[in-house]
């Protein structure tokens, strides 16, 4: 049996990284992964500590503190820059997830497939990471580095997502493909922030999940899109050939080529849904 | 850890490990057995409760986040014994199948409605796991129980439910004794491979017991008498992913804290026969040193001449794929044992409890009198619990430690242990003349049967029989061949490799009538088997055979969905909708082999009715329906009855609850046995047929013509009613002629999809589904077998592949959920069987079978791209819509 500690303030948990933790919160990666045998990591549960909760806003941006859930982000009124992400937290598993699952569980976990990733990184989010010898923040591209792989040192703690403001009125829209209608693990989604002037793309953030070891931002689409007008059309301006950072896979789920070829789709729709 | 928390409204106190899930401590700890756990994963929502309010997997949440909190359970709904409107509406809607996902279920429905108060479908779908009885969708069922003769036919609620929406109800994990000792398996990591065992001695020193091989008196079982190939624990060498090894035997704790690597197995792994085509290679290994060619058995039917084929103006052949398929019964296997002086008690989750019984009399070289099987509620079997699981483990282990022994599968280890659907290749051909009359068709089917026999012959000898289809065809050539591979044991599964063949045939329709230009549903209805037909098997079918009944009912709905589907698609977008039909048959119990039940009514000297009932319900309702047709038949109110059920020392062989049997065979034997307990009645009373019978108390009151005759039971003594009902069948000789079954079940259903054609993802809008049951004895019942059905159907149709090491759980292996499953109609033909009771006949599986195929007509019908293999997942449709679009 490991040690267990649950922690109310940030500094008693960075405190504890003196030693190696597994940090626990949302539990539902932690739990799925430990079916039939006796858990015996030692635990550092940073749910209560109330610094890491919530979602806040300022001049800059907004902070979204590590441990909230999917469920607080829905419930949470914020601007339309943020309904991508809000899209994506409502098909994070079933509604049982959503209230336990946190934002920075989805990221430190770092599957492929997380929902939460393509559309924080289509909002340019930053990470801040917190240590005994103080903060740090990253923008989350270089936060997560492989398949279940990030730049968190084990005696850091994800402390919360940083978005920041965008230099002129945005909005974000997300899309999940997987072979069921509900509680599915992504074959490929793909997430949108498009920043708006005169009715045109001034600046556009594309991001697609599922399709490589890690989530992609698609520079050359992104590049593609200025001037775009927010009609119909705008989807036509997707390319195969912008979708040249992807790496996609054959899986339990879908074959390489589909995924390919169906992220075309989804991207073309997900610029649609702009007009 | 202390935790103090609220629980259900009262101060509560737990202690523990923090790390402890919610879920073992609600369930282990506090006695509050209503949170089911069917995955551990947060997969399932079984075990869902409510934490200040919000719904969550209780499996997910550590105790040391409960402390200060509020957790609310299935328990607090009705805290005072007063069912909740919700648990009400639950019972009424025939929601509660068999209840092992129903407090999860009215846990997350309550969240729900504490936030809507009147939801939408969508807000239902939203929420991911509720059922369709907030949504108000189906019939209620009657709440006031029937009076005495109308019990047949009424929509009662489930006169076992009310334990099943209160959480109270006793499934396999639910009553193991505080003093049991639990049971670890370790199994087989590879598909096959040779193992030697290292010095047991350490695991034995800390455990108190290591069982292996040679703990097993006699090392096989197996589903037929003389094919006992399947070991209890693998001797050396293991045939499939999964298989047992060993069982730690000891402290829950303590044999979970065994770690792998100290559980001393020499592997040397060989190349796995996966598939039929590497079990068929000449060079091919044999799974089975004694079954050459890995060839399990094969047989046929066959009647007129192909050669007839050389006269038809249409043809149409294909070649149709399923793979594994996993039953994913909310409930895995689980039990307990106990060693009562020289017998063995076995407690645990089962469709069959006397031929557990005789199974485990086998392999612990015990007579079978000295094997008591005492079946707990069933959390769903699907024919996955036909086959033992925990029981043979658990039996040794109490019998030889004297104590009781436990065994709960994990979700992981249920789905690599089980048995499997059959995957199969079919290969068809079907010709019919200008008219559209069937002439002949040939068809093949290649079973992988995995690495045990189990009933693997029963699938190789029922898709033959089945394998034209419901349609009368005058030169018919099928044949059936199930060969070993190194996958998981094939066996029982809904269907018995019916739904598979369905596929093909109704393929085989759907291409001769486009060829014709003639509509599918008419060119079924033209072909379609009706009463005084001859089948292949040259039966000629007397009664009760009501497909172009059901093919009448559904003409309307049909013409509807082909002129809504076509108004659509004139958009002319990417979304592109269909309509498909498909049709079954399907022989009510065993194949050419007796399969009898006796069921017993007794009227006690107190006044005590009790129905002693071996038909388990496991779900389907048959506690009920029997309740309902032996009330019917000694003519007291079902309110009057109590039930014993399945315990092999209180009740007598009903048989398996399988081959959609219960209500037909059963059912019958329930009837003769309410007629026996009232012939005894009347000749007692000397009162004529038709006298009324009253019970109250101990006085029984014999109405016959407005005379009243008055029994007092505690003078009269005890009385029994019995009555045994062996289906009428015949032997098939070496042409598969013969009579296979006594009675039939027939069905059509219609599918309306709509697919997207740049996805390749399908989302089936509707089912209409027209069954010929006999007589619906209780049409919410039939109609909830008919739902269940259509949803697993929808399953082998579009999502489900077991893949060994790959999908061992419920997150990549994927069943519907309610977001899938469309609008179900139902509509209930009633051609009565003599044979059966009131006329019933079953409906167990014939809700699944033709389900695929009429997705899959739908599919073409909307792409044009006909479907050789399943589960049509997003990128195979695709794959297939790119490729038709490349060759126009």
């Amino acid at each position: 049996m490991g040690d267990y500690l649950r922690p109310t303030s940030l500094e008693e948990a960075l405190g504890a990284l003196i030693r190696p933790w597994t940090v626990l919160a949302g539990g539902t990666d932690f739990y799925p992964a430990r079916v039939g045998r006796a858990i015996d990591d030692n635990l550092l549960d940073i749910t209560a500590i109330a610094a890491l909760r919530g979602i806040s806003a300022d001049a800059e941006g907004w902070r979204l503190g590590a441990t909230t859930t999917w469920s607080e982000l829905i419930e949470t009124a914020l601007p339309p820059l943020f309904d991508g992400l809000k899209q994506a937290a409502r098909e994070v598993g079933g509604r049982q997830i959503q209230n336990a699952g946190t934002l920075a569980g989805n990221l430190c976990n770092a599957s492929p497939a997380a929902d939460g990733v393509p559309p924080l990184l289509a909002l340019g989010a930053e990470i801040e990471l917190a240590g005994r010898a103080g903060t740090r923040r990253l923008p989350l591209a270089a936060f997560i580095t492989g398949n279940r792989r990030t730049v968190r040192a084990p005696g850091e703690l994800l402390v919360a997502i940083h978005v920041p403001k965008p230099a002129r009125p945005a909005r974000s829209a997300f899309l999940k493909l997987g072979a069921r209608r509900y509680l599915v693990i992504s074959i490929a989604m793909a997430a949108a922030t498009l920043e708006i002037e005169d009715g045109r793309v001034a600046a556009a953030r594309i991001a697609v999940g599922a399709c490589s070891a890690v989530a992609q931002r698609l520079a050359a689409l992104e590049a593609a899109l200025v001037g775009a007008a927010l009609d119909p059309g705008i989807g036509d301006r997707v390319d195969a050939a912008h979708l040249a950072p992807l790496a996609p896979i054959d899986d339990v789920r879908a074959s390489a080529a589909y995924r390919r070829d169906a992220v075309v789709t989804l991207l073309r729709r997900l610029l649609r849904s702009f007009s | 850890m202390k935790v103090a928390f609220t629980l259900n409204g009262h101060a509560a106190a737990w202690e523990g490990p923090p790390v402890t899930r919610l879920a073992a401590a609600l369930r282990d700890d506090l006695g509050l057995i209503g949170t089911k756990i069917g995955c551990d994963a947060g997969d399932c929502g079984a075990c869902t409760v409510r934490l200040d309010g919000r719904q969550v997997c209780a499996c997910l949440v550590p105790m040391g986040q409960v402390a200060g909190h509020g957790v609310e359970t299935v328990e607090g709904l009705a805290p005072n014994g007063r069912l909740a409107t919700l648990q009400k509406s639950f019972l009424d809607h025939g929601a509660a199948q068999c209840g092992i996902c129903t407090p999860g279920m009215l846990m997350a429905a309550t969240d729900l409605l504490a936030r809507e108060p009147s939801p939408s479908r969508r807000q239902v779908e939203d929420d991911g796991k509720i059922v369709e009885a907030v949504m108000a969708a189906c019939t209620p069922a009657e709440t006031v129980l029937p009076a005495a003769g109308a019990a047949v036919g009424a929509r009662l609620a489930r006169l076992d439910g009310v334990p099943k929406v209160t959480g109270r109800d006793l499934f396999g994990a639910d009553a193991v004794p505080a003093d049991a000792l639990w049971i670890r398996v370790v199994r087989s990591p590879h598909a096959r491979a040779r193992f030697t065992l290292g010095d047991l001695g350490p695991l034995q020193a800390r455990l108190a017991a290591v069982l292996t091989a040679a703990d097993v008196p006699f090392n096989g079982y197996g589903i037929y008498p003389d094919i006992k190939d399947q070991p209890v624990l693998a001797d050396g060498l293991v045939r499939y992913r999964g298989e047992a090894v060993l069982a730690l035997v000891g402290a829950r704790g303590e044999v979970l804290a065994i770690r792998d690597a100290e559980i001393p197995i020499a592997w040397t792994p060989e190349p796995p026969l996966y598939g039929i085509d590497a079990a068929t290679a000449s060079d091919a290994p044999l799974v089975q040193a004694d079954k050459p060619r890995n060839l399990l058995l094969d047989g046929g039917v066959k009647r007129g001449d192909l050669d007839a084929f050389t006269g038809c103006d249409a043809t149409a052949e294909g070649i149709f794929e399923t793979a594994f398929v996993e039953h994913a019964y909310i409930e895995p296997e689980a039990g307990w044992a106990r060693r009562v002086a020289d017998r063995i008690e076995i407690h645990a989750s089962t469709q069959t409890p006397y031929m557990d019984r005789d199974e485990l009399a086998s392999v612990m070289r015990l007579p079978p009198e000295s094997v008591r099987i005492v079946p707990t509620a069933c959390g769903g079997g699907f024919g996955g619990k036909l086959d033992l699981s925990v029981q043979p483990l658990i039996a040794i282990a109490a019998w030889k430690l004297g104590r009781p022994v436990a065994l709960v599968y994990t979700r992981p280890e249920s789905m690599a242990a089980s048995t499997k659907r059959h995957p199969a290749r079919i290969k068809a051909r079907f010709g019919c003349d200008a008219a559209g009359k069937l002439v002949a068709c040939d068809v093949s089917a290649t079973f992988d049967t995995g690495a045990y026999a189990s009933w693997g012959p029963t699938v190789a000898n029922r898709v033959p029989i089945h394998a034209m289809g419901p349609y009368a065809m005058p030169n018919v050539r099928t044949w059936g061949e199930a060969f070993f591979t190194n996958g998981p044991p094939a066996g029982a599964f809904r269907g018995f490799g019916v739904p598979q063949a369905a596929i093909a045939h109704e393929a085989m329709i759907d291409v001769l009538a486009d060829q014709l230009g003639i509509d599918r549903l008419e060119f079924r209805h033209r072909n379609a088997l009706r009463a005084g037909d001859v089948t292949a098997c040259g039966q000629t079918l007397d009664h009760s055979a009501g497909l172009a009944q059901c093919l009448e009912a559904l003409r309307p709905h049909w013409r509807r969905a082909l002129s809504d589907v076509a108004a659509f698609n004139a958009r002319g977008d990417a979304w592109r909708r269909g309509v498909g039909i498909g049709c079954m048959w399907y022989g009510i119990g065993n194949t050419s082999m007796s399969n009898p039940s006796t069921m017993r009514v007794g009227l006690a000297a107190d006044g005590t009715l009790t129905l002693y009932s071996g038909a388990l319900d496991i779900g389907q309702g048959s506690n009920t329906i029997m309740t309902q047709i032996v009330a019917d038949a000694l003519g007291l109110p079902v309110g009057q009855f109590t039930l014993v059920t399945g315990d092999t020392d209180l009740t007598a062989d009903a048989g398996k609850t399988s081959a959609s049997r219960q209500t037909f065979v059963s059912g019958r034997a329930a009837e003769s046995a309410g007629r026996d307990l009232r012939q005894k009645i009347l000749r007692l009373a000397n009162a004529g047929p038709d006298a009324t019978l009253t019970l109250d108390g101990a006085t029984l009151k014999v109405s016959d013509g407005g005379v009243v005759h008055t029994l007092d039971l505690a003078k009269v003594g005890s009385l029994m009613g019995e009555g045994t009902f062996d289906p009428p069948t015949t032997p098939l000789d070496a042409d598969g002629q013969g009579i296979p079954y006594a009675t039939y079940a027939f069905a059509a259903q219609i599918a309306i999809v709509e697919v997207d054609t740049e996805l390749g993802t399908v989302k089936v809008l509707r089912m209409v589904a027209a069954h010929d049951v006999g007589k619906a004895i209780n049409p919410t019942l039939v109609e909830g077998q008919i739902e269940g059905g259509i949803a697993q159907g929808l399953g082998l149709a579009l999502m489900e592949e077991y893949l060994p090491g790959r999908t061992e759980n419920l997150h990549d292996y994927l069943i519907p959920t309610i977001g899938d499953v469309p609008e179900i109609e139902c509509l209930l033909i009633e051609d009565r069987e003599p044979l059966g009771p009131s006329g019933a006949k079953g409906v167990g599986e014939p809700g699944l079978v033709p389900t695929a195929p009429a997705i899959l007509g739908a599919i073409h019908h909307a792409t044009g791209v006909r479907v050789h293999r399943v589960p049509v997942l997003p990128h195979r449709l695709r794959e297939a819509i790119l490729a038709q679009g490349a060759k126009r």
